[in-house]
């Protein structure tokens, strides 16, 4: 599955593992929310880098004290009409100011990449848009009415400095 | 009114190219109609049983005469010679084909119009009073706010994909005419200490669920109210069922978790927004967007007009229509008229292609360029001089538009129906029209007085019947269309959902039904001035249900 990072394709050196799958000797595992907080402590011993899995339901404030170890946070969106994982993106990027990377996997639809990348993510992997169909999409509006995760000054301040 | 600056020209725009984009993909096949379902939708585009249904958004109900023209040529030229105003201020064309919608709404953007949002799972055109800086009994005018309110909604990357849809209303005047309490964010403006606010209430609604929101918070300093906004927006996203389509709105979070909770949870939310995360809007910025509110400056006119009160004698139909449709002004001298769309046995809210281009004309010549659409589905011209009032009644009365019953009895709102929606149980139309037909005589209406009847065809509520005075649903028994009346529902500042009255009773049966509950109020009422809902409130439901169901 093609994965886009900064408007480039990226190799993925990640294995998600099941909650019921054994771990398998892969150096960058990705680890469901609560499996990853029952075994951290024990996996980093074993000088895995790991990343994680948050489903829709799963609440980031969890991972707020170790953002710092992690290298990878997925957010799955299993239907796309699912929209909480645009709030969990927001959440860790400006509340809790996770600079990793943010990945979004699942339905991840071409027309759903600009709002993604606004909420926070940097990371697309989707088998329904090529590289030239993400950049053409983060390409489509020139301004945003609302400041977001991304660099972009909202409509109404910009208004004032003219 | 407002007018786009170059940066809202420059997003409609963006908008329309975007959307060509995903038609044309649609149409070449890259893009499966599963996928582009929710972008058709959040362009207003519906399929219906034969055709596309594109609902082009009216923000806050207002209208200039060059927009309404716009949406005139629409009609004739890609719908049927119709536009169909909606009750949240909207309007609706049918028959659209989806190749020509990314033209359609790049005409709609050359007149600073769009189609953003008016549908889909996301937060939709926000609604308003439509006598919103006329009004003699507003505080302030609310459409600064709703502008702001429409601006910072659009295109949120957060807020696309809700459990459902989202609708916000705002008012500021004492007598609720926006129905915030039905909506699933009511904002009814006020002020404490010299500072502009807002009594937040959240979760209502209507459909098979129908409750009054409840008021989270007492008030809510206009400085602090779009983040407050952002925290119920986020809790709601996070926490709203997405098991069940018809759990999803946010009514049922807040009834489900509790009032108190839920704004203990956006309290939360809310307190946890750190500094950079506020959306600070800059007091230049409230200022600026107010100022194109303003309103019309209206030359000082006398209290009385010679000119109309010696045409109200002369011509006996016009003094019916002025002692109805007429609505008080802030201004001496001048006055709100409400162009109804309610004729006798027609169509409620439809409006024809000449139609829309006579009231465009007349706003042009005497009212100050500004439209409105209200709530009940009619047209409102804002700011109306009184001495012109016979002129424009005699160019309404030759296009159709002169109907005298403002919040009578036969204005009503009625949803389509069987006669044109796949959902419906039951006819709608043939029932509101049989029922107009019983008291289409004018004296008699206005006999009766301020009367709201609102007919459903099922259960989803379109006509919103559970908050009409006088409700009647749609039901389907045993594959036959039967009748739920209900009494006392109401949507203004006193909501309440409206109380079944008995068994269900067949479209035979209703206008008699009617008439018996009407003739009730008749003879109880302390005085003319009393009105139905009033003696229902002080008399209770017991003496119509023993009307109308006297015959059995
Ligand atoms: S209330 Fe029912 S019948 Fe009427 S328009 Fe809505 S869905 Fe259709």
């Amino acid at each position: 599955m093609p994965l886009i990072k900064n408007n480039q394709i990226i190799d993925n050196i990640w294995t998600y593992v099941p909650d019921d799958a054994p771990l398998g000797d892969e150096s960058h595992i990705i680890l469901g929310l609560e499996r990853f907080l029952a075994e951290r402590l024990q996996q980093r011993s074993s000088n895995k880098a790991l990343g994680v899995r948050l489903a829709p339901a799963d609440d980031p404030e969890k991972l707020r004290p170790y953002l710092d170890e992690l290298d990878l946070i997925e957010v799955d969106f299993p239907k796309y009409a699912d929209g909480r994982g645009f709030s969990q993106a927001q959440l860790l990027r400006r509340r809790y100011a996770y600079t990793g990377e943010l990945r979004a996997v699942g339905e991840v639809l071409r027309d759903q990449i600009l709002y993604m990348h606004r909420s926070g993510f940097d990371t697309f992997s989707t088998t329904r848009a090529d590289l030239s169909d993400v950049m053409a999409a983060l390409d489509e509006f020139s301004l945003s009415y609302q400041k977001a995760a991304d660099i972009r000054e909202a409509v109404f301040g910009i208004r004032q400095k003219r | 009114m407002y007018r786009y600056d170059e940066f809202d020209a420059a997003l409609v725009n963006e908008r329309v190219s975007q959307f060509r984009g995903q038609v044309a993909r649609r149409i070449e096949g890259s893009l499966p109609e599963d996928e582009f379902k929710p972008l058709r939708l959040q362009n207003g585009v519906y399929l219906q049983m034969h055709a596309y249904m594109l609902r082009v958004a009216i923000p806050y109900g207002q209208l200039g005469s060059a927009q309404l023209r716009r949406l005139a040529e629409i009609s004739e030229k890609y719908d049927r010679g119709y536009g169909h105003f909606t009750t949240r201020q909207n309007i609706q064309f049918n028959w659209v084909e989806l190749k020509d919608i990314p033209d359609v709404l790049q005409d709609l953007a050359d007149v600073e119009m769009h189609a953003i949002q008016t549908s889909g799972n996301c937060i939709r055109n926000v609604t308003s009073d439509h006598f919103a800086g006329a009004t003699a009994d507003e505080l302030m005018d609310p459409r600064p706010w709703c502008e702001i309110i429409r601006q910072w909604s659009t295109f949120h990357p957060e807020f696309a994909f809700l459990p459902r849809k989202f609708k916000i209303a705002v008012t500021a005047a004492a007598h609720d005419r926006a129905a915030i309490r039905v909506h699933d964010i009511g904002l009814h403006m006020k002020q404490q200490d010299g500072t502009t606010g807002f009594e937040v209430h959240v979760g209502g609604g209507q459909g098979r669920t129908p409750v009054i929101a409840a008021k989270v918070n007492d008030f809510v300093p206009e400085s602090e109210i779009l983040d407050y906004l952002e925290a119920v927006m986020r809790v709601y996203n996070r926490f709203g069922r997405r098991d069940n389509k018809y759990k999803a709105r946010i009514k049922i979070l807040v009834s489900e978790t509790g009032a108190e909770e839920f704004s203990r949870l956006v309290d939360a939310e809310y307190a946890a927004q750190s500094a950079h995360e506020k959306i600070d809007l800059p007091g230049d910025e409230i200022e600026r967007i107010t100022a194109y509110f303003k309103g019309p400056k209206l030359p000082t006119r006398p209290l009385e007009s010679t000119a109309f009160n010696d045409a109200r004698v002369a011509d006996p139909d016009f003094d019916e229509w002025a002692a109805v449709n007429l609505h008080p002004h802030k201004q001496a001298g001048y006055t709100s008229v409400t162009v109804s769309l309610k004729p006798i046995g027609g169509l409620a809210g439809d409006a024809t292609t000449d139609q829309m281009m006579v009231i465009a004309d007349l706003a042009e010549a005497f009212g100050h360029d500004d439209i409105r659409v209200s709530h009940a589905q009619n047209i409102v011209l804002p700011h109306i001089a009184i001495d012109d009032l016979h002129a424009i009644y005699q160019q309404l009365q030759r296009a159709g538009l002169a109907t005298a019953n403002e919040s009578l009895i036969t204005d009503m709102i009625v949803c389509p129906g069987l006669d044109y929606c796949n959902l419906a149980n039951a006819r709608s139309i043939p029932v509101g029209q049989d029922i107009q037909k019983v008291f289409a005589d004018p004296a008699y209406q206005r006999d009766i007085g301020k009367l709201h009847i609102n007919i459903s065809g099922c259960i989803n509520a379109c006509g919103h019947h559970h908050v009409g005075h006088i409700g009647i649903l749609g039901v389907d028994r045993k594959g036959q269309e039967f009748y739920q009346i209900s009494l006392g529902g109401r949507a203004d500042e006193k909501a309440a959902i409206g109380e079944i009255a008995g068994k269900a009773l067949s479209q035979e049966e209703i206008p008699a039904a009617i008439k018996q509950i009407i003739e009730t109020y008749r003879s109880h009422r302390t005085s003319k001035d009393e009105r139905f809902i009033d003696t229902l409130e002080r008399i209770g439901h017991a003496p119509f249900k023993e009307a109308i169901y006297a015959a059995d």
